[in-house]
C-alpha cells in the first residue's frame, strides 16, 4: 500500500515592533536579563493590557499580503495554562474570532533541475491570529532560570489547513511565508534569533483515502532545513510503523535536527483544556474599509507576482529574466528592487545582462567585502551604465569584471575608471581597424575561400591577428562588422 | 461640643486646612492617636505607615504655606483598600499568597491622589482577593463592624468602611465587584460608591472579576465623596475599558438646579422575600421622603433580577479563576518550601497561599469555563447579563434613578455564615445586577435598627450620570444627620 | 450535580486535602444547583455581554516607555540567581 501525507503547519512569526504587544515598555532581542519588563510583562497584581496599534497594523497588513479576509470585528480571548515562562499564567490570543480568516500561500515546488522552475500551487490558510510571546527558559543544573525579556512580544500565527503533501511543500511554504512577511517588513523571520518558528502536525492515510489518519504534532522545528527533514523523517517514522502493524498515537514529538532522531514529549500533564474565554481587560477591534485601504497602499508587490513579471517578456512590461536569475533575485525584496532600478536604467534588451552581473558578481563582492546592498557603494545607475558600455562594444567583459571591482570597492562611475585605467576598447579609430582586418585578411586566403564558401566559423580564423595587433582590446563587434563588410567586397 | 477632627467630614477638614486653623501633619497625627486607640478592637488596617503619612503631610503643609496647595483634598488622609497599588508599601489583598509583597509601582488612583495631595495613609483589610461580603475571608485579621464589635462590617472592602465608621480616617477607597463598597457602607453607615464600570481606572488594582470590578470611594457624606470621586476619574490609557467620559465638576453638579423632579424608580423585586422589616421601613422612610421633596415614585420592573445572582458568580467566579492564575509562587508572592519541582511549586504554594473562599471561587471557575460547559454557563450568563442591561435601560426610558435597599439585612454575627456560601453570596441580591449592568450606585445611610445597626439605602444611576446620581443622594443625605452618629468605641 | 473536583483541582493546581476535596465538592455542588436556573432564561438571540460598557479600538502607540529596572522586577522574587527568576528544573 502507498501512503500520503497530510501535513498542517503553524508558524509563529515575532512581530517587529518597538514596545511590546499589550504595553508601552520596548521589545528587543540580547539584551541583558529582564530589563525589558514593566508590571504588565510581568503581571504584577493590578498590571492591565493596551493594545499596540502597530501590531495590529502589521498582522492586516500580513493577512493581505496572503490574502486573507479581514475580519470586520474580532476579539481577544485568554489561553489558560500554567507554565513558568508564561507570566499571567494564561495568554492573551484569539480564540474564534481571529483577525484574519482564509488566505491562500502561493508556493514554488523544486523544478526538476535547479534552473527549471518548478510548479506552484496555492495552499489555503485557516487563519491567522495575534497573540503574545512567552519569556525564555534558561535550563541550569541548580533549576530554571527566567528571563521575561521576549514575554510579551507581539506574535501572529499563520495556521495552514492541512492541505501540505510532502516535506518539499512544507519547505516551500515557510519559504513563501518568509519571503511574504519579510516583503512587508512584518518581521525579519529570522530562526535564529526565534522570529520565526514552526510546529507541524503530520499524520498520513492510504493515498486516495478522504479520512484524515492520526496527527502527530512535531515540534522544535527550529531552522528551515529542520522543518523539510523533521517532517520527511516523521512521515517515513509513520509509514514506518504502520507497515509493521503498529497503530500511531497522538502525541507531541520533539524533533532533534542535529542528531535526525525525534522523541515523544510525554505528557506530563493531562489533557490541556485551555478554558479559553473572552479578556475582559481587551476591548474588540473593528477594522473598517478606511484603516485596510491605509495598509493596503502601504503592501509590496507579491513575491511571485514579481517574479512573474520579471520572467515576462519585455513587451509585456517584462524583463524575460530565466529562472535561474529570478528566483535569485527574487526572495530578497531590495536586491529585487535594485535589479530592477538598474534593468530600467540600462534600456530594452539589457536587463538579462544586469541580472547576471548582480547574481554573479555583486553579490559575490558583497559577500567577500561583508557589506549589504543598502550601503554599498555601487548604484543601479552605475551598473546600468557599465552595462551599457558593454552592449556598446566600448568595453569588453573582462575588462568590465574590473571595472566592476572596482565600482564595488570605491563607488567611482564606471566611465571614469575605463578613462582613469584605460580600459576602453581599441581602437576607437576605425581606420587603424580597418588596416588591421585588411592585414589579417591578406595573410589569410583560406579562411577566405572557406567563409565565401559559407562556412561562418572561419571569421575567427582573422580574429587573432586582429586582437594581437590590437593589445586584445579590439572591439569585438566592431571587428565582426568590420570583417564582414571587407569580406563581402571582395 | 465640637466635633473630633477624626469623626468630621472632609469638607470640613478641607475649610480648616484652606483656613489655616489644621494643619495637614497636625491632622494625620490625629488619626494616627486615633487609630492607635482603636485599631486593637476594630482590626480595620493590614499596614500603615506613620513615618510615610507624616512625612507627606509636611510636604502638604509645605505646599499649602508655598501657596500653592493643590486643591480641596491637599493634605487629606486617605485610607486604600489593600488591593491599590501604592509604590514602595506592602500590597496584600488580605491573602498569604502576597504576604510581604511590596509593590514596585504605583495604581492610577494612587497616582491621582498624589496629585492631588492626598496623604495616602494605610492599607485596609478586606475579603482575601475582594471575594466575600463579611471581611472574614481575610487571612490576616478579622475587622468588627464599629458599630457592634460582634459583627462583621461587611464586605468585602469591609477595612475601609470599618477604619472610616470608627475615625480611622476620614475618607477611604474601596472596590466593587457585586456590592463590595455599598454593602460594608450600609452596614456602617457611611456612603460608599460604585462609579459606572469605565470611570476609574483600574490599573493597579488586583483584578477580581475583571468586567465587574471598580474603584470607589467612601466618606462620611455624599459631599465627601463627590469631592474624591472628583480626584480619582477619568480617562486612563493604561486600562483599555476606561471610558473617555467628560468629568464635570461634581461637588457643584450636587446643588444645581433642576428642570424636573426627581422621578425615582422602585424596582418590586427589590422587596420580595427576605427583606428584614426593619431595613424595609427604613428605606420606606426615605421613599416617603423623597416623595415629601416633589419627586414622582413610580414602580419599575427588573424581570431578570431573579437570575442576577447566577449569572455573576459564573461570570466572576470564571474570570476570577483566571485573574488569578499568575498568583503561583514564581515571581513574586508565596512559594512552599515544599517547591521541590515545578508540580509542587504550582500546587504547594497556591494550596498554602488561598483561603476557602478563594479556592472555592477559582474552583467554581474552572469549572464554568471548562470544556463542554462553557456555553451552558458562561455563555449563557453572559447573556443573561445582556438581558439584565436591557432591564435598566429599559426602566430608565421612565425613571432618572432607582431607589433599593443596599444590603437585605444589617451586620450579621461574625461566624453566622461561614459554613454557608451560598447564604453568605445572597448578601449581595441587591448590589451585583448593577456590576453586571456596569451602572453606578451609591448607598447612603437611611436610618438604624433599633438595635444600633446601620442600614443603607441604595440608590442606582444611569452610566457615566454620576452627576445625577451625587445630586439625587445629596438630596437625602444633606437634609439627615445620620453621618453625625458615630459609633461608641 | 456530579464535579470531577481532581481534575478542577488540577486544572486549577490546586492541591486540595482529601477533607477539602469533600466539603468543596458538596458545596460546589450546591452552588453549581442553584446557578442552573440560568437555564430557565429563554436567551434565544440575544447577544452576549462581555464588557459593561461597549468600546472598540483601544490602541496604544507603538512608542516605548520606560519599564522596571531589573532590581524593581525582581524585588518580590522568592529566589533569583543572575538576574533571573529561578524555578525547579523544568523538564522538557
Ligand atoms: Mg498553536
Ligand atoms: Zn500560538
Amino acid at each position: 500500500m502507498t501512503y500520503e501525507a497530510v501535513i498542517g503547519l503553524e508558524v509563529h512569526v515575532q512581530i517587529k515592533t518597538r514596545s511590546k504587544m499589550f504595553t508601552r515598555v520596548a521589545a528587543g532581542y540580547g539584551q541583558p536579563e529582564n530589563t525589558l519588563t514593566d508590571p504588565t510583562v510581568l503581571a504584577l497584581p493590578g498590571a492591565l493590557p493596551v493594545m499596540n496599534k502597530a501590531a495590529v497594523d502589521a498582522i492586516i497588513k500580513a493577512g493581505l499580503m496572503l490574502g486573507c479576509e479581514i475580519a470586520p470585528v474580532c476579539k481577544w480571548d485568554r489561553k489558560n495554562y500554567f507554565y513558568p515562562d508564561s507570566p499571567k499564567n494564561y495568554q492573551i490570543s484569539q480564540y474564534d474570532q481571529p483577525i484574519c480568516i482564509g488566505g491562500t500561500v502561493e508556493i514554488e515546488l523544486p523544478g526538476p533541475a535547479r534552473n527549471i522552475q518548478g510548479e506552484h500551487k496555492g495552499i489555503p490558510l485557516t487563519r491567522i491570529h495575534l497573540e503574545e510571546d512567552v519569556g525564555k527558559l534558561n535550563h541550569g543544573v541548580g533549576g530554571s532560570l527566567i528571563d521575561y525579556n521576549r514575554a510579551g512580544t507581539p506574535l501572529m500565527e499563520i495556521v495552514s489547513d492541512p492541505a501540505l503533501r510532502s516535506a518539499d511543500e512544507a519547505y516551500a511554504y515557510l519559504q513563501s511565508i518568509r519571503t511574504s512577511i519579510v516583503y512587508a517588513g512584518i518581521s525579519d523571520c529570522d530562526m535564529e534569533k526565534g522570529q520565526l518558528r514552526c510546529d507541524a502536525n503530520i499524520s498520513i492515510r492510504p493515498v486516495g483515502d478522504t479520512k484524515l489518519g492520526t496527527k502527530v504534532e512535531l515540534k522544535n522545528l527550529n531552522s528551515i532545513a529542520f522543518v523539510r527533514d523533521g517532517i520527511a523523517h516523521e512521515i517515513a517514522r509513520q509509514i514506518a510503523v504502520t507497515k509493521a502493524g503498529g497503530v500511531i498515537v497522538q502525541e507531541t514529538r520533539d524533533y532533534d535536527g542535529i542528531a535526525g532522531t525525534s522523541q515523544s514529549l510525554r505528557s506530563k500533564e493531562m489533557a490541556h483544556d485551555y478554558r479559553y474565554f473572552p479578556d475582559p481587560d481587551l476591548m474588540p477591534v473593528k477594522v473598517d474599509a478606511d484603516w485596510k485601504a491605509r495598509l493596503a497602499a502601504e503592501l509590496p508587490e507579491r513575491p511571485f507576482d514579481k517574479q512573474r513579471r520579471f520572467m515576462a517578456a519585455e513587451a509585456d512590461g517584462g524583463y524575460a529574466l530565466p529562472y535561474t536569475l529570478a528566483s535569485v533575485l527574487i526572495p530578497d525584496r531590495e536586491l529585487s528592487d535594485w535589479f530592477e532600478q538598474a534593468a530600467k536604467l540600462a534600456g530594452a534588451g539589457r536587463a538579462q545582462a544586469v541580472g547576471n552581473w548582480i547574481v554573479n558578481d555583486l553579490l559575490r563582492e558583497l559577500a567577500a567585502s561583508a557589506t549589504v546592498l543598502a550601503t554599498a557603494k555601487v548604484t543601479p545607475a552605475a551598473l546600468a551604465e557599465l552595462v551599457g558600455l558593454v552592449a556598446a562594444g566600448t568595453l569588453l567583459q573582462h575588462s568590465a569584471k574590473e571595472v566592476f571591482a572596482d565600482m564595488v570597492a570605491t563607488g567611482e562611475a564606471p566611465a571614469a575608471i575605463v578613462a582613469r585605467k584605460g580600459l576602453a576598447a581599441a581602437p576607437t579609430d576605425t581606420a587603424e581597424l580597418e588596416t588591421w582586418c585588411r592585414d589579417s585578411i591578406a595573410a589569410n586566403a583560406k579562411a577566405v575561400a572557406e567563409f565565401k564558401a559559407g562556412k561562418e566559423s572561419a571569421l575567427n580564423a582573422f580574429k587573432g591577428a586582429i586582437m594581437k595587433a590590437a593589445k586584445g582590446k579590439a572591439n569585438p563587434k566592431a571587428v565582426d562588422e568590420t570583417l564582414r563588410r571587407l569580406l563581402a567586397a571582395l | 461640643m465640637t466635633t473630633p477632627l477624626h469623626f468630621q467630614t472632609v469638607t470640613e477638614l478641607s475649610a480648616a486646612l484652606a483656613a489655616g486653623s489644621l494643619t495637614s501633619v497636625a491632622l494625620t497625627e490625629a488619626f494616627i492617636a486615633r487609630t492607635h486607640a482603636v485599631e486593637a478592637r476594630v482590626q480595620a488596617f493590614n499596614s500603615y505607615d506613620t513615618d510615610d503619612a507624616l512625612a507627606q503631610a509636611r510636604a502638604s503643609d509645605a505646599r499649602r504655606a508655598a501657596g500653592q496647595a493643590l486643591g480641596p483634598l491637599d493634605g487629606i488622609p486617605v485610607g486604600m483598600k489593600d488591593v491599590i497599588a501604592v509604590r514602595d508599601q506592602p500590597l496584600t489583598a488580605s491573602s498569604k499568597i502576597l504576604a510581604g509583597f511590596v509593590s514596585p509601582y504605583d495604581a492610577t488612583v494612587t497616582t491621582k491622589l498624589r496629585a492631588a495631595g492626598v496623604v495616602l495613609w494605610g492599607r485596609l483589610n478586606m475579603d482575601e482577593f475582594a471575594m466575600g461580603s463579611s471581611t472574614e475571608n481575610s487571612s490576616t485579621k478579622v475587622t468588627a463592624n464599629p458599630y457592634d464589635l460582634s459583627r462583621i462590617p461587611g464586605g468585602s472592602s469591609g477595612g475601609s468602611a470599618a477604619a472610616l465608621a470608627a475615625g480611622e480616617a476620614p475618607a477611604t477607597l474601596g472596590s466593587d465587584t457585586g456590592g463590595s463598597i455599598r454593602q460594608p457602607a450600609a452596614l456602617c453607615g457611611v456612603v460608599g460608591l460604585k462609579p459606572t464600570y469605565g470611570l476609574i481606572s483600574r490599573y493597579g488594582l488586583i483584578a477580581y472579576a475583571s468586567s465587574l470590578d471598580q474603584i470607589g470611594p467612601f466618606g462620611r457624606t455624599v459631599e465627601d465623596v463627590a469631592l474624591l470621586l472628583q480626584a480619582i476619574a477619568g480617562h486612563d490609557e493604561r486600562d483599555s475599558t476606561s471610558f473617555k467620559a467628560v468629568i464635570p465638576d461634581y461637588r457643584a453638579a450636587l446643588t444645581a438646579p433642576r428642570t424636573h423632579p426627581w422621578r425615582i424608580g422602585i424596582p418590586k423585586e427589590y422587596f420580595g422575600d427576605g427583606l428584614d422589616p426593619e431595613v424595609s421601613a427604613a428605606v420606606q422612610g426615605a421613599i416617603a421622603y423623597y416623595k415629601s421633596l416633589g419627586a414622582e415614585i413610580r414602580e419599575v420592573s427588573l424581570p431578570h433580577t431573579p437570575y442576577a445572582l447566577a449569572a455573576y458568580y459564573i461570570i466572576a467566579t470564571a474570570e476570577a479563576s483566571s485573574n488569578l492564575a499568575r498568583f503561583d509562587g514564581v515571581r513574586y508572592g508565596h512559594r512552599s518550601a515544599e517547591a521541590d519541582n515545578l508540580h509542587a511549586l504550582y500546587f504547594k504554594s497556591r494550596a498554602e497561599g488561598f483561603g476557602s473562599e478563594v479556592k472555592r471561587r477559582i474552583i467554581l471557575g474552572t469549572y464554568v469555563l471548562s470544556s463542554g460547559y462553557y456555553d451552558a454557563y458562561y455563555g449563557r450568563a453572559q447573556k443573561v447579563r445582556t438581558l439584565i442591561r436591557e432591564d435598566f435601560i429599559k426602566a430608565y426610558g421612565e425613571v432618572d434613578v432607582i431607589l433599593t435597599p443596599t444590603a437585605p439585612t444589617p451586620a450579621f454575627k461574625r461566624g453566622e455564615k461561614s459554613d454557608d456560601p451560598l447564604a453568605m453570596y445572597l448578601a449581595d441580591i441587591y448590589t451585583i445586577g448593577v456590576n453586571l449592568a456596569g451602572l453606578p450606585a451609591i448607598s447612603i445611610p437611611c436610618g438604624f435598627t433599633t438595635a444600633g445597626l446601620p442600614i443603607g439605602l441604595q440608590l442606582i444611576g444611569q452610566p457615566f450620570a454620576e452627576a445625577d446620581l451625587l445630586a439625587a443622594a445629596y438630596a437625602y443625605d444633606a437634609t439627615h444627620d445620620w453621618a453625625k452618629r458615630t459609633p461608641n468605641l | 450535580m456530579q464535579i470531577d473536583i481532581d481534575h478542577l483541582a488540577m486544572l486549577s493546581r490546586l492541591a486540595l486535602t482529601p477533607e477539602e476535596k469533600v466539603k468543596f465538592s458538596a458545596q460546589l455542588g450546591d452552588i453549581i444547583g442553584y446557578i442552573e436556573k440560568l437555564k430557565e432564561v429563554n436567551v434565544d438571540g440575544v447577544e452576549p455581554t462581555a464588557h459593561a460598557t461597549p468600546i472598540f479600538n483601544v490602541l496604544q502607540a507603538d512608542d516605548p516607555r520606560p519599564g522596571l529596572s531589573v532590581e524593581d522586577a525582581l524585588r518580590n522574587a522568592p529566589v533569583q540567581r543572575d538576574h533571573m527568576v529561578v524555578v525547579p528544573r523544568v523538564v522538557e
